[in-house]
């Protein structure tokens, strides 16, 4: 009989290697996790972690409820039951998929469930697109949801543990999403390190939902009707955990160093060759690879240019960002994502990095917005030159479009 | 089948031999803010006394959520979460989920705890009806889904919906000067439609509060045998229906003996029809004709003789011509269908 298999049977002491996908690492974060209930709905490319997640629980790897919804709405109103009766939940989904749930989405984080959610980004329809885009996961972006980017398989297995002591630590209490970029990394296998489960017993405590438990002995209502009276001071709980999260993150990620011995440096944003920059390109997921491969290749011209590549779009770390962004003498944001008709017609993350540069009596660099690698389309090293040197452009003063499609065909 | 459905224990929930058998306790008590005369809420205190202390109540949006869960006076002494308009099977699912989960792992301590999700006929008829067959179709959990009937989207103005009777006055459906009859879709069959889609799920039963032992003793039966069940409950609606609050109770009985509102279960796939329906499918007592049921609401004052005809053809079909009288409308030959011009 053919029977499925995910990874070996780690040892109990060692840390293992293995050659898996991101999808895949996810999956293996929340067997590490001892996830108690797990939702699947099947959409490209996000449902690989799904596979493998019923790979696990088939060869008795896993002890989990693994449900297979008969929607995304379902998917995602399942697990937010589940989690208020104290199970510790894992879900999903890609694209339309992540917007046929979206009122499931918007429930969650104001009930304050701590659901853990992998989105292999992928561009909306129509017209119909595998590939990836980012703006699925950014439209819950000002729901409370808590939003990371990764860009390699570790980094994903590695967010999803964090995710979990982050989402269930009782000062926060919001869901968090992991976006994964659709095929670039849910489908690309990389050397992964699992870690042991005795660190992760460390790393994590049990999901612990106190007296906001659903259960016989603790006989509360949940989410009755507030209206005028109440809704504005149950909003401004939820702010208050987003603004908690941002310290709880800091927490998670020097505990996770302190005891698996890797370091993410500054949780909230990575930066690559930035200390003797003179402009900064920004950007986030899986075109980090081109933009450090261009950069590399720009320094041997003597372009120096720097790499800031987001990781935490909620909370979003602004007052630490600017600081770091006035540094440079211009700013390129690269979107992966449209917000049309938005202020000077940029992306998603072009806006948020303008908004965070502009309190205060900081240096205000220019900023130029880029929308590139739409659908899926490939961020090439010649785009990324391309906007480097429009980059430089601004830095020198020289008038241009402040957002710029790159790659696009005419 | 033992081997394939790895279904907890339930609680042991007997049958209630009479009215002066049902504890006093309540577990749904003051602080709801349903109109007067609403049965509804007669079924959600019923349905709560029914199931006992050791049971959470999951309720989709609707009638029972607006007007029961005041911020800081709500009606449950039972725990209670809202779940959105769509997701009462979902609801149920994700519950029950959790709590095999959490027992089987020893994160919780193990004993049956009753899971019961409520929806209107909004959210179960017709925007719900999906994640309800779904959940019906998982036999690991434990879990029931009462849809309670008042034939309209009562909370939010009256619309019609799915299981709104045919020719109904609705804020959706007001009849005209030129169009009479607005709502031209006959009642979705919502349990039968349940019990024959599917053959996994172990109880299915109509109720009315007119008959509310019967209907305690249902809902206690569906929580006892084990696995995802069904509950469709008709609760006239005074506001809804438009007819004076009192009459409630003897709107329910009508209901019934007009032979509008078939009662029966379906228990592991054995029909039963049961109470006044039983003794009418038997020829003890005769069908009252429907005239008396519709003209005493409101929402019916429009029709004409015709209308009332024909919605008495439709009826003495679903007991003449169904294959199963009142429960399957499968008939031997398809006959014409010809519904008066409005």
């Amino acid at each position: 009989m053919a029977v499925a298999t995910v990874i070996e049977e780690q040892k109990k002491r060692t840390e293992e290697t293995a050659l898996i996908t991101g999808s895949e690492a996810i999956a293996v974060a929340c067997k590490l996790a001892d996830v108690d209930v797990i939702t699947a709905y099947p959409i490209r490319p996000y449902d690989t972690v799904m596979q493998y997640v019923c790979k696990l629980v088939a060869n008795g790897e896993m002890d989990c409820e693994y449900i297979c919804a008969e929607g995304e709405h379902s998917q995602f109103e399942i697990v937010k039951h589940a989690s208020a009766c104290g199970a510790r939940v894992f879900c999903g989904s890609s694209g339309v998929g992540w917007m046929y749930a979206m009122e499931a989405l918007t429930v969650t984080p104001a009930l304050r469930i701590p659901m853990i959610a992998m989105v292999g980004n992928r561009a909306l329809d129509d017209p119909g697109a595998f590939g990836v885009e980012h703006n699925d996961a950014l439209a819950v972006r000002d729901l409370g949801w808590q939003l990371v980017w990764v860009d390699t398989a570790q980094e994903a297995l590695d967010t999803a543990l964090i995710a979990y002591r982050v989402a269930e630590d009782r000062r926060v209490f919001l869901p968090l999403a992991i976006s994964c970029d659709g095929a670039f990394l849910t489908h690309s296998q990389a050397l992964v390190k699992i870690p042991t489960q005795k660190k992760v017993n460390e790393f994590l405590p049990p999901y612990n939902r106190g007296d906001l438990l659903l259960h016989p002995d603790n006989p509360i209502t949940v989410a009755p009707q507030g209206n005028e009276d109440w809704v504005m001071e149950i909003r401004r709980q939820n702010y208050a955990a987003m603004e908690r999260s941002y310290q709880v993150v800091k927490e998670a990620y020097a505990d996770f160093e302190r005891i698996f011995g890797r370091s993410y440096g500054n949780p909230f944003f990575e930066e690559y060759m930035t200390e003797d920059a003179d402009i900064v390109l920004v950007g986030m997921g899986t075109l980090s690879i081109p933009v450090k491969v261009a950069i590399r290749q720009m320094r041997k011209e003597g372009k120096r240019v720097g790499f800031v590549r987001m990781r935490w779009f909620r909370p979003f770390a602004a007052e630490e960002l600017s600081k770091s962004l006035q540094r440079f003498s211009a700013i390129g944001v690269i979107d992966r994502d449209y917000s049309f008709g938005s202020p000077y017609l940029g992306g998603v993350l072009a806006g948020e990095v303008r908004h965070a540069l502009y309190p205060g009596n900081g240096k205000k660099p220019p900023v130029v917005g880029f929308i590139c690698g739409l659908g899926g389309r490939e961020v090439t090293v010649p785009n990324v030159e391309q906007m480097a040197n429009a980059v430089y452009n601004a830095a020198d003063g020289k008038a241009q479009p402040l957002t710029q499609w790159i790659g696009l065909r005419e | 089948m033992d081997t394939y459905v790895q279904v907890d224990p339930t609680q042991q929930l007997d049958a209630y031999k009479a009215v002066k058998k049902i504890p006093l306790e309540e577990f749904f008590t003051s602080g709801h803010r349903t109109c007067q005369g609403c049965e509804s809420a007669l079924v959600m205190k019923m349905m709560a006394k029914a199931a006992g202390p050791r049971t959470i109540v999951l309720g989709s949006t609707g009638c029972m959520y607006v007007a029961n869960t005041t911020y800081y006076s709500t009606s449950w002494v039972l725990p209670w979460m809202h779940t959105q308009l769509g997701s009462s099977g979902s609801a149920a699912l994700g519950a029950a989920a959790a709590f095999k989960a959490l027992m089987r792992k020893g994160k919780m301590k193990k004993e049956p705890i009753n899971v019961i999700a409520f929806c209107g006929d909004g959210g179960g008829a017709d925007m719900g009806v999906g994640a309800i067959s779904a959940t019906l179709t998982h036999p690991d959990y434990n879990c029931l889904i009462l849809m309670y009937d008042n034939e309209s989207y009562a909370n939010t103005d009256i619309q019609l919906s799915g299981s709104t009777p045919w020719g109904a006055n609705t804020t959706f459906s007001t009849p005209g000067k030129v169009r009479r009859i607005m709502h031209r879709r006959w009642k979705k069959n919502m349990a039968g439609m349940m019990a024959a889609g599917h053959p996994t799920c172990r109880y299915v039963a109509t109720v009315c509060m007119s008959y509310g032992l019967a209907a305690m003793n249902s809902i206690r039966k569906a929580l006892a045998i084990g696995g995802p069940t069904f509950i469709h409950s008709l609760d006239p609606c005074p506001k809804g229906w438009d007819y004076d609050p009192y009459l409630s109770h003897e709107l329910g009985e009508l209901a019934v003996n007009t032979g509008v509102w078939p009662l029966y279960e379906v228990e592991d796939g054995v029909l039963k029809l049961t109470g006044r329906t039983q003794q009418i499918a038997a020829k003890k007592v005769p069908r009252q004709p429907v005239r008396d049921y519709l003209l005493k609401q409101g929402r019916f004052a429009h029709f004409t003789n015709d209308d009332i005809d024909y919605f008495q053809s439709k009826v003495d079909e679903m007991w003449e011509k169904w294959l199963i009288p009142g429960v399957i409308p499968f008939r031997a030959e398809v006959e014409s269908d010809a519904p008066p011009s409005s």
